[in-house]
């Protein structure tokens, strides 16, 4: 008897859990106005799509533009010129201290294209239209996967992944997936841009897969009881076109608000919704002048519990047991310190951001580019500005550091052919002279066949993760001897800076007029009871 | 004899007032400076500005009545018996010898007074004000003043008219005790009125 009330307790209880669920769900789902087309009652999508791209062409037939939309984005050509450097960027030309350079790594980094089938960097992405991938960023149902090598692909077959894990991915189911497609979302946008630099929150420090349900102490506007933004709340779009680059930062918004009627791309900045004087305090909003609204609101990055990469260093790649086995260390919280493959790793989390001087404009060292060697570290990226520009402002960033080959004759990077079932790649082959050398050949950048390890910074500036205003940083955590910017250039901050001397003769004189004070008081008194006498 | 009203009533608020005020700003000014860490770095910003816009308010009004009621005259310099106080204050009052100056309704300041007054007035609390002012406003600085003044050198003027401060208050409130008694002078301060002096023979034989 007890038993079965036991049971009935239970089956209430997870009956009301999941009420609970559903509730919950359906408050989350609220958040955008109701959409006017079912997808599932579409003809085109009821057949049994074969392929990705078959799914594509049914997109197409209702919406003409939208591939060609697309393709004019950097989501899809990987270049950016930039009109601030003179430099071509873009995925496709720049080097970074993570993997180094898609170019000769092809199906791994091409995996998180917006297309399918770029096979190679040195030619444009495919022309087909059917090659834009439509369901990456417009699934709804989480069922999505472009399978990581298979350049942008999702499996057709079952294929285990990662190689020797024996977790098997199955092929997504293409028609589900059709019929349920929607506004891209935090799952989607983060199916890539979490996991830059090949995993969890390596990458940037401030995305990560803590967002796709974060808490408003984690991050007020995406928070998925609260506001529930997804990405493109703020990185509006404009025909396929999404605001926001971290090559150009919008890092000094001063049009503010956005108005409706204005044709402009909304700027993905804080002032476009918040204007540059949110603050109820004068003083608060005095400060936006000079910093960033991400420099107080976000007191540190990689809060969600990933943590980000800090350290790289590839010098020690390629290290194997005696049996020539490969090695994989990991740390107590199971985090790969070391790598045949990779080399040592260092990680953060709940990192306090390096403040710097930023006007918006970041260069790059490209490959061609000839540094310095024998003065490192050396910027993979370097951001430019500095204090008393009225268009830079001190902004919060991480500072990836590590270690990657370059060429001693040159004095320049290398691409390395890192990925790939060849006689060449470094991960496969654990030799960075034929790496290099064939990465050298397929590109056409020079390699002397002299290389050795520079130490690298890279500054990625720190804008998402900003957790209720509550959480901001307090007055001293730069206004105090210990101050957060010290070290920065071109500031006076009250409690932080002061004159040494002028502190110490003003001291003194206050202190020579105490003493005086009391000398002629003593004086006084003394006289007095001698004149007495 | 009848007592004189010697500080009228607007004055004598307007004197507590600010002592008042002068000392909150500098507890918290120094607090911002980093001298010490009381009241918090925001509290103390808050109290300090509110307090600097108070004074400021207690200055127009005491600005007004100085120049309506000719009370200004009180603080023009003079050289005639500076002197004799100065030599009173660095030899005299060791010698037991009285004070060469008795105050009047028309004159309650001694010539030294005057002189320290008037420093007060004309170089301390300007310098005070000027650089307060574009402390507070630094972020509407025209592009003008911006390229000729930093924020640096405005704070150690600052700093350094605080210290001046200092000092002013230190050797003003020392000397309000050197008259007959210790609170001799501080007593027409609070109450208005002057105690007849009494001849120095008389307090001798006491």
């Amino acid at each position: 008897m007890r038993k079965i009330t036991t049971t009935k307790t239970w089956q209430l209880f997870a009956g009301l859990l999941l009420v609970f669920l559903l509730v919950e769900s359906l408050q989350a789902a609220e958040n955008r106005s109701p959409t006017t087309a079912d997808h599932s009652k579409f003809k085109v999508l009821q057949g049994d799509f074969k392929s990705a791209p078959e799914v594509t062409e049914a997109c197409l037939s209702c919406h003409t533009e939208a591939a060609s939309q697309v393709k004019k984005t950097t989501h899809w050509t990987w270049l950016y010129d930039h009109k601030e450097t003179g430099q071509q960027l873009g995925k496709s030309k720049v080097m970074n201290s993570f993997c180094g350079m898609v170019v000769t790594n092809e199906p791994r980094c091409t995996s998180c294209h917006i297309g399918y089938g770029w096979k190679d960097m040195n030619q444009p992405p495919p022309e087909e239209e059917s090659a834009v991938d439509c369901l990456v960023c417009h699934d709804t149902t989480g069922g999505y996967k472009k399978f990581p090598v298979l350049s942008g692909f999702p499996t057709e077959i079952p294929r285990e992944w990662p190689k020797g894990s024996g977790k098997m991915v199955m092929p997504p189911n293409l028609t589900e997936i059709a019929q349920h497609v929607g506004a891209s979302n935090r799952e989607t946008c983060g199916s890539c841009h979490f996991y830059g630099g090949g995993g969890d929150g390596v990458k940037h420090g401030d995305l990560d897969s803590s967002l796709h349900k974060p808490t408003a102490s984690l991050d007020v506007h995406m928070d998925a009881k609260g506001l529930n933004f997804s990405c493109s709340e703020c990185h509006s779009t404009w025909g396929h076109d999404v605001a926001g680059s971290r090559y150009q930062v919008n890092a000094k918004d001063t049009k503010g608000l956005v108005n409706p009627g204005h044709a402009e791309v909304k700027a993905a900045s804080c002032e476009s919704c918040h204007n540059s004087d949110p603050h109820p305090q004068a003083k608060l909003n005095q400060h936006s002048e000079k910093l960033a609204c991400q420099s107080c609101h976000i007191p540190e990055y990689a809060r969600g519990g990933v943590a980000t990469k800090m350290w790289w260093d590839w010098s020690t790649a390629g290290r194997l047991t005696e049996e020539g086995k490969q090695i994989n260390q990991k740390d107590e919280q199971g985090r790969l310190v070391y790598s045949s493959q990779k080399g040592d790793f260092g990680y953060g989390e709940n990192v306090v951001p390096t403040y710097a001087w930023f006007n918006g404009t970041v260069e790059y060292t490209q490959i061609e580019d000839e540094f310095d060697a024998s003065n490192p570290p050396l910027g993979v990226n370097r951001i430019q500005g500095e204090a008393g520009d009225p268009d830079s402002r001190i902004w919060p960033f991480k500072v990836m550091r590590g270690k990657q080959p370059f060429d001693t004759v040159h004095n320049t990077l290398l691409a390395t052919h890192v990925f790939g079932a060849d006689d060449t790649s470094f991960w496969k082959n654990f030799d960075w002279n034929k790496a290099l050398q064939d990465a050298s050949d397929k590109t056409g950048f020079a390699f002397s066949g002299e290389y050795d390890f520079v130490e690298t910074t890279m500054h990625w500036p720190i804008t998402h993760m900003v957790p209720s205003a509550d959480q901001a940083l307090d007055c001293v955590a730069c206004h105090s001897a210990d101050s957060r910017l010290a070290g920065l250039p071109g500031i006076y901050m009250p409690s932080h800076d002061s004159n040494e001397w002028l502190d110490r003769i003003g001291w003194l004189a206050v202190l020579m007029t105490l003493i005086g004070v009391v000398f002629h008081r003593v004086a006084l008194i003394i006289s007095r009871k001698i004149n007495k006498a | 004899m009848s007592q004189e009203m010697i500080f009228k009533r607007f004055e004598r608020f307007w004197h507590w007032s600010q002592a008042l005020l002068i000392f909150t700003l500098i507890f918290t000014g120094f607090e911002i400076h980093g001298s010490y860490s009381v009241l918090g770095f925001a509290t103390a910003v808050s109290v300090h500005t509110v307090a600097a816009w108070t004074l400021i308010v207690l200055w127009v009004f005491a600005i007004f009545w100085h120049l309506t009621t000719g009370e200004w005259k009180h603080y023009l310099p003079t050289s005639k018996g500076l002197f004799a106080v100065a030599y009173y204050y660095a030899v005299g009052a060791f010698k037991g010898e009285s004070h060469p100056y008795k105050k009047t309704t028309n004159a309650k300041h001694n010539p030294l007074q005057r002189l320290a007054y008037l420093g007060f007035k004309l170089f301390i609390s300007p310098v005070i004000w000027v650089s307060g002012m574009l402390y507070l406003f630094y972020s509407d600085w025209p592009a003008a003043l911006a390229d000729v003044l930093s924020l640096q050198s405005v704070a150690y003027v600052h700093t350094a008219a605080a210290f001046a401060m200092m000092v002013f208050i230190v050797g003003h409130v020392y000397m309000t005790t050197l008259g007959k008694t210790v609170f001799s002078h501080i007593k027409p301060m609070i109450t208005g009125y002057e105690e007849p002096e009494t001849p120095k023979t008389n307090s001798l034989k006491n």
